[in-house]
């Protein structure tokens, strides 16, 4: 068939109604829950050292950037209300989606794409098992559990490296520090508006790494590209997300 | 089942700790421990200049804070600012002649509302006025007071 739609634009109108096949495959029981946990599992507990140690880095390198340009204006006390607003507004979420594509959109992209590759998928079909329901759902699900609570470990963790570094190294004052930033982040803008923005990226990564498994053609090359695709594809998307998203909020 | 109870575990662990993360976050790192009450009211006040004072500024008393400013209109009559305070219920014996005016903290800090309290044995309730304000200072207004003042000076003189 001759079409006139350009191909990335017909590619997201498939993902599109991909999401809604999933979304229409929903049945809440204790086979879901058991697979999600299973998931959470292999895409989020796996993924947690590997944030924890970046969010650390970051943010001690957050904390060492931000205090050697505010100690030119004798601000350094301020410290952590710049390592806070700007680690839970956008380091975090974004961040922590771009890795958890690295780390988890990957493997789910190239298992899914395996599966296919080796028929298991056609095998579910012949035997009236929705591969939708029992291989797609259970990950995209356990990616949008995941990734907010691995954005808070994350910055749970860079808090502590800038605590680490402003304190323990610098030696600015400990209460300083800690009521700059009681009194100066909200709950309400700056928390929760990261906690929401991280929910958008779970969803966004582990769809996009679910949708490019499924579409993979079943040999050795389609499974490499659905996996690069993966990549590319999320990190793009989180950061027009994260514009989007931020214009909105603010 | 022996490789499943350990994947069980290993989950319940993750989903712990990311709530237990989120919980410190919330708690610790943010503004969550200082907001008000649910248990506050309302009162409010006129000012011929507010200056940048802003929603959620404080309001303090004695430099302690007490409440914040909940909102900013403009009288379209009397052209006056008309700010809202929200005002913690554990401080409801501030008299009603308590007067307000709008400060800075430090030199380039930023600005909140200081009450200062008055002598009445009647307190302010919900929904109850200041009467006696006093604006905020801009600082350009009163670099020019000072221009044409020593101007002033200089013309009596000659």
């Amino acid at each position: 068939m001759k079409t006139f739609v350009p191909a990335p634009v017909l590619e997201a109108g498939r993902c599109g109604l991909f999401l809604l096949q999933m979304l229409g495959a929903l049945r809440p029981g204790r086979d879901l829950f058991t697979a999600v946990l299973q998931q959470t599992f292999l895409v989020g507990a796996r993924s947690l050292v590997i944030i924890m140690i970046c969010g650390f880095f970051v943010g001690m390198v957050l904390a060492l950037q931000s205090i050697n340009a505010l100690q030119q204006f004798g601000a350094a006390d301020q410290v952590s209300l710049l390592v806070g607003k700007s680690l839970f507004r956008e380091l975090g979420p974004v961040l922590t989606a771009l890795l958890f594509a690295g780390r988890a959109g990957t493997s789910i992209a190239a298992e899914i794409g395996l599966m296919k590759a080796t028929s298991q998928i056609d095998a579910m079909e012949l035997m009236a098992i929705d591969p939708v329901r029992e291989v797609a759902l259970p990950r995209f699900l356990a990616g949008v559990i995941s990734v907010p609570l691995l954005t808070a470990m994350f910055n749970a963790l860079a808090i502590l490296g800038a605590v680490v570094f402003a304190i323990g190294v610098v030696g600015l004052d400990a209460g300083v520090f800690w009521t700059k930033l009681q009194t100066g982040v909200y709950f309400g803008e700056d928390f929760l508006g990261g906690v929401w923005k991280s929910l958008v990226f779970g969803g966004l990564v582990s769809l996009v790494a679910v949708w490019y498994g499924f579409s993979a053609r079943p040999t050795g090359a389609g499974v490499g590209t659905a996996t690069t695709n993966t990549v590319v594809v999320s990190s793009v998307l989180v950061l027009v997300f994260d514009f989007i998203m931020t214009s909105f909020l603010s | 089942m022996r490789a499943n109870y350990k994947v069980e575990a290993a989950s319940g662990v993750f989903l712990l700790l990311g709530l237990g993360a989120l919980l410190w976050l919330s708690t610790q790192a943010t503004d969550f421990g200082n907001r008000l009450g649910d248990e506050n009211y309302r009162i409010s006040a006129r000012f011929t200049n507010v200056a940048d004072l802003k929603p959620r500024a404080p309001v303090k008393i004695g430099g302690v804070a007490v409440g914040v400013v909940e909102a900013i209109r403009l009288d379209p009559v009397s052209f006056e600012a008309i700010v809202d305070l929200r005002v913690d219920s554990r401080f409801n014996e501030i008299p009603l002649d308590t007067s307000a005016s709008i400060l800075t903290s430090g030199v380039l800090g930023d600005r909140y509302v200081g009450l200062e309290p008055g002598g009445s044995f009647e307190y302010l309730g919900e929904g109850d006025e200041l009467f006696v304000t006093q604006s905020a200072v801009v600082l350009e207004q009163l670099v020019s007071k000072y221009l044409f003042n020593a101007g002033d000076g200089e013309g009596e003189e000659e």
